[in-house]
């Protein structure tokens, strides 16, 4: 009782991120607190201003159990976990920060866990990168190379998935498609409309349009939506710009994927880097 | 009789939306009842409905790709999916049943056959595991298959006999109880539960409850008490119950025979849970393999309205209001785990939520909501009558009460076990009649994989949790066949929104199918094991963190299983040379010894 009493006292709200302690305010999630302070927690389906959304798993650190306080908002879920606190692994961006948590994050094994994960979204779809028109400015790619993964390592599922090319400005190629969601909810909390979810089940599971024919054409989807742009891999492109920036002067050619606030640089790519 | 497929028009299709919607709104509901009606779920059906309820296109059509028993092009007249669960599927010994209707009817399973009549395919347990090999036909359970009851179901089914007039023996579901205890033993007698609950008042009851020990029975084990507490003290515009009847679990069937012959207890629980949490809906959500017993359980629902145990100032009691409906699933293992049992309920993809929140603070439409499952709130019926005390006097300290097992497998009298908690393995085996065992998964496939050596393990939360599959496997059984059943059914349950659980369960079961198959070395069985660890350790839900549980107790319990099948070399190609002339084999229509490679 004293020892929690005295670590409130000295550390409210943080916590401690690969033995830095991190403030934390009250409702924001790891990745939250992580980011405000500058520490990158690899992660592909997860977008501030966005609705936390933790399947993509790159976000996945360890929560060890030492240091745990009993925060009165948290009191319940700090009960519920205590039986098995014991290196628990959670994503990031959906855990809230609860004070005195020790977490691990930069680690070579949750870096191996991460690469892993990157190799499977790999050989789950058809990703072609020398030919594919996001080479450069695709997170995927970048997350690869973060990582340091050299090779898919497992044999390719080789999916048979269908490319919607009828809308006049949008391309839909669900081959490079990772099933991250962000679309969706690009697509429902910042453009105020539904174009996009996801159907079926398992290794099945595949993007589809919200329109009678299920075509992007027959969408309310614009050039100007978020939804349009927000795509990390090369699954949404706008058409008629290809190949704008060349090669070696693309958003990660010229920045790393763990730079903090990159989002808008990314989102930016559809004007030429020069201007 | 000709195919009504081709000649489905809009108004067709809006009646049977109407008459589905005049009886229930909720999607799964209408989905069924135009896949009743047109065997299939055409897109335009899909339109029609998204404007009928003003859902989004997208919805409607991701629900119907999401669940197992609706389909996108039509089914045949006669839709027979056969179980493959490895205690009552389609394997009986060496004998494939499916691939037999399959060559007496002429049908390639999965495929429906061109005249419209029949199609058949395979399907996750169908909670018959104590009756032998079973099949649904439109959705109606036939069990103790053997070769001549296939033949004769392929002869009805090519004279096009009306399922109604098929043999009535076949469809008789037995109870099979063996060994009763707690729940079983005693009976209850519909109101009492209420009346002693009335009596008690909420904080009593509450009491009663917590002082009892219950935990869930699903396999979890949280304290009952503890979840209403919680739930109760949540604010909330509405509070929910919510029976969790969705017993996927490969070898479970205990719930089938709660809600066959002890459905007033079940729904007891739920009313009882209703008063103290302060609930006015109430929710059964039913595995659709059990829709059969859909009739006798709302003549049950029907029977305590009329006693005045459910519906408005119950048993007297002014503002003491609450009903229940029930939800039937259409196939998907997922829905068992509750944040996904609550999308489903509202009408979506089973995809399990983040949590926290959990559902007794942010459950059905984001209110206060417990969800718990059939045998718990039938134990919460007798407690609520007989009290704590009477509760606690069986199984041990830290597990409470009784457990009712589903005994399948290799064993003389499968069927219905109850115990008190704290019973060994080796009693259940004895009492079974199981001889010669190899192994025994307690749990189902999610659960633990217990080899001879380790038969004196208890039942029990402190020791072996279990939901209450009891699997028994004889010496004279493939354990490895076994154990790619249950990677195969996982990844086909997986619900495919997590990387790790969406991409680990197929990888894990090419992994098992290329070493069942002979061209495994061991770089495959160490690959096995760091998939297995990640998958377990790194997905979301209860699903894939026990999908790999089969696979790593293998490795590390029967060790051998795997190593008599590998290769003699270091590494070997995922690519097999033979399986890939697969498809030139059909196309040619040739099987014979030159058309294969080696």
């Amino acid at each position: 009782m004293s020892t929690e009493a005295k670590q409130n006292t000295i550390t409210p709200n943080t916590i401690t991120i690969d033995g830095q302690e991190i403030p934390f305010k009250d409702g924001q999630t790891i990745m939250d607190a992580a980011l405000a302070a500058g520490v990158y927690i690899p992660h592909l389906c997860h977008r501030p201003g966005l609705t936390p959304h933790g399947s993509c798993k790159l976000c996945v650190v360890d929560i060890g159990s030492r240091g745990v306080s009993f925060h009165n908002s948290d009191r319940r879920v700090q009960t519920k976990f205590s039986v098995d606190i014991d290196g628990r692994s959670v994503s990031a961006c959906t855990t809230p920060a609860v004070a005195g948590q020790q977490i691990s994050n930069n680690t070579p094994a949750l870096n191996e866990v991460r690469k892993t994960i990157t190799q499977m979204l790999f050989i789950e779809g058809n990703h072609i990168c020398p030919s594919c028109e996001k080479s450069g400015d695709c997170t995927l790619q970048a997350m690869a190379y973060h990582l340091g993964m050299l090779d898919g390592h497992f044999p390719q599922f080789f999916p048979h998935r269908e490319v919607d090319a009828s809308h006049p400005t949008v391309m839909l190629d669900r081959d490079r498609c990772i099933l991250c969601e962000l679309c969706v909810r690009a697509s429902r909390e910042v453009d105020g409309k539904n174009v996009f979810a996801i159907a079926g089940r398992g290794i099945t599971a595949h993007l589809i349009v919200n329109s009678p024919s299920g075509k992007l054409a027959d969408s309310d989807l614009e050039t100007g939506d978020m939804a349009a742009h927000i795509c990390p891999v090369g699954a949404i492109l706008i058409k008629e710009h290809g190949y704008e920036v060349p090669i070696g002067r693309r958003t990660f050619d010229l920045h790393q994927v763990g730079e903090i606030g990159l989002e808008k640089v990314i989102l930016a790519k559809v004007r030429h880097t020069d201007e | 009789m000709s195919s009504p497929i081709r000649t489905v028009t809009v108004e067709q299709v809006n009646a049977v939306i109407a008459d589905a919607y005049s009886q229930s709104n909720h999607l799964l509901h209408i989905l069924y009842a135009l896949q009743q009606r047109f065997l299939h779920i055409s897109h335009e059906a899909v339109r029609e409905v998204a404007s009928h309820l003003g859902l989004p296109i997208s919805q409607v059509e991701s629900v119907v790709e999401f669940y197992s028993f609706f389909y996108g092009t039509p089914r045949g007249r006669y839709n027979i999916l056969l179980s493959n669960c490895t205690s009552c599927g389609y394997m009986v010994g060496d004998e494939n049943l499916m691939d037999t209707l399959c060559q007496r009817l002429r049908v390639v399973a999965g495929k429906t056959r061109a005249d419209g009549l029949v199609s058949i395919d395979e399907t996750s347990c169908i909670g018959m595991c104590d009756h032998g090999a079973a099949l649904l036909v439109n959705g109606m359970p036939i069990t103790r298959l053997d070769a001549s009851k296939i033949a004769r179901i392929a002869d009805l089914v090519e004279t096009e006999t009306p399922v109604a007039n098929w043999p009535a023996e076949w469809f008789r579901i037995d109870d099979n109880i063996r060994n009763s205890s707690l729940l079983l033993k005693n009976d209850f007698a519909a109101g009492d539960g209420m009346r002693a609950m009335l009596a008690r008042n909420i904080d009593g009851t509450l009491a009663e409850i917590t002082q009892s020990g219950l935990r869930g029975r699903g396999g979890a084990g949280f304290s009952t008490g503890m979840k209403w507490k919680f739930c109760r003290e949540a604010q909330g515009a509405a509070h929910y119950v919510v029976c969790n009847a969705d017993e996927g679990e490969p070898g479970t069937f205990k719930d089938r025979i709660l809600l066959h012959s002890h459905a007033d207890a079940v729904f007891e629980g739920m009313t009882v849970c209703a008063f103290v949490i302060g609930a006015e809906q109430g929710f059964l959500y039913l595995r659709g393999e059990y829709r059969y017993l859909l009739p006798q359980l709302q003549a049950v629902l029907a029977h305590r309205r009329e006693l005045g145990l459910l519906g408005s100032s119950i048993l007297g009691q002014p503002g003491f209001n609450f009903d229940i409906e029930i939800v039937v699933g259409a196939g998907a293992y997922i829905c068992g785990e509750e944040s996904a049992l609550i999308e489903s309920l509202e009408g979506k993809r089973g995809v399990p939520r983040n949590r926290p929140p959990f559902p007794v603070t942010h459950g059905y439409l984001g209110q206060p909501t417990v969800v718990n499952n059939v045998e718990t709130f039938a134990a919460a019926a007798h407690i609520a009558l007989r009290g704590s005390t009477w509760f606690r006097a069986v199984g041990t300290e830290k597990s409470a009460g009784s457990k009712i097992l589903s005994v399948s497998g290799d064993c003389a009298a499968p069927g219905i076990y109850e115990y008190p908690f704290g019973v060994s393995i080796q009693q259940v085996l004895d009492d079974c009649g199981a001889k010669d065992v190899q192994a025994v998964q307690v749990g189902g496939p999610s659960g633990t994989l217990i080899n001879p050596v380790k038969f004196n393990r208890k039942l029990g939360f402190e020791d072996l949790p279990t939901g209450g599959s009891f699997m028994v496997f004889g010496q004279g059984r493939d354990l490895l066949a076994i154990i790619v059943n249950f990677a195969h059914f996982f990844a086909h349950e997986s619900c495919g929104f997590c990387t790790p659980c969406r991409v680990g369960t197929t990888l894990l079961k090419n992994g098992l199918d290329k070493i069942a198959s002979g061209h495994g070395t061991q770089y495959d069985l160490d690959e096995m094991k760091r998939m297995g660890a990640l998958v377990k350790r790194r997905s979301h839900c209860g699903l894939g963190q026990t999908a790999a549980n089969p696979i790593l107790d293998s490795l590390q319990r029967f060790p051998h299983v795997f190593e008599q099948r590998l290769a003699h070399s270091n590494f070997e190609p995922y690519f097999n040379l033979d399986g890939a002339l697969e498809e030139a084999r059909q196309v040619t229509h040739r099987d014979d010894a030159a058309a294969h490679l080696k």
